[in-house]
């Protein structure tokens, strides 16, 4: 039997959203009070929805313990209570939760216990972006 | 087609352990979760259903008689309850919550009339949970 697991991870982070392409008035623009120079920050919601077949041994598409440990490893200690402008993903591309998602997928395609399904994150409760795996 | 989602709640005992496997193994999988005392969550469950819109009453199915069949078929033999001990399909079948979701699909499949389910979904807690769309 093929079931789908989803877990959902918290993370706090600042940003600041400004593209280099643009001029001082294009980013205010554009980006409004999220262009502030100083940044500010979200409590995102991180889902991730994996698939597989469910294990007879253990009831389980997959090990939650290795879920977390990679989450914790790959995503937590990275994102978490920091600045996503200074990582290395976000230096050449606006930290927007669309380009998180698509960041947070790219790490996840390397969990190797089961497939990846799905990513969603919500960077306020009333906003939230989500990618499928194709 | 438009599907129609509809939750129910249920508060549950369990505990993970394959008797197939070393007191070692078990508890290197399942962790906390081994404790053979048990422990318990509040479970949500979320049943959707796809179907099509009936023209004269312009529902797909009656939410009454959904919200009926699953307190007949789930809520009343779950809630408040050991699923290892007292819910026949896990006496041999470990009630994680993929296997759950698995159980209330063959609990619901069929029993609900003009309506096809589409996806049993089962909320262990706020941040996990499991999805069966009746895939082998």
């Amino acid at each position: 039997m093929k079931a789908h697991l989803s877990r959902r991870y918290h993370l706090s982070a600042s940003h600041r959203l400004h593209s280099e392409l643009y001029t001082a008035e294009q980013n205010r623009e554009t980006f409004g009070k999220c262009n502030n120079p100083h940044g500010h920050g979200h409590n995102y919601i991180v889902e991730i929805t994996v698939s597989g077949q469910v294990d007879p041994a253990t009831g389980m598409v997959v090990n939650l313990g290795d879920l977390d440990g990679f989450a914790q490893e790959k995503l937590l200690a990275r994102f978490d209570h920091t600045n996503l402008n200074l990582d290395p993903a976000f230096r050449d591309l606006v930290p927007t939760t669309e380009n998180l998602t698509i960041v947070v997928q790219q790490i996840f395609s390397g969990f190797s216990h089961a497939r990846l399904e799905r990513v969603a994150i919500e960077e306020t409760g009333n906003n939230s972006f989500e990618l499928m795996s194709v | 087609m438009i599907l129609l989602t509809r939750k129910a709640d249920f508060s549950a005992a369990h505990f993970y352990w394959n008797p197939a496997l070393s007191d070692e193994e078990n508890q290197r999988i399942f962790g906390k979760c081994a404790n053979r005392n048990g422990h318990g969550h509040n479970y949500t469950l979320e049943v959707t259903v796809a179907g099509e819109i009936d023209p004269i009453s312009g529902f797909v199915v009656d939410l009454k008689l959904l919200k009926d069949i699953l307190e007949r078929e789930v809520v009343s033999v779950y809630d408040h309850r050991h699923l290892n001990i007292e819910v026949p399909e896990f006496a041999d079948t470990i009630p994680t919550t993929e296997n759950i979701a698995i159980a209330i699909w063959r609990r619901l499949e069929g029993k609900i009339p003009h309506a096809r389910l589409h996806r049993v979904r089962v909320y262990e807690m706020p941040d996990l949970f499991a999805d069966f769309y009746g895939e082998a």
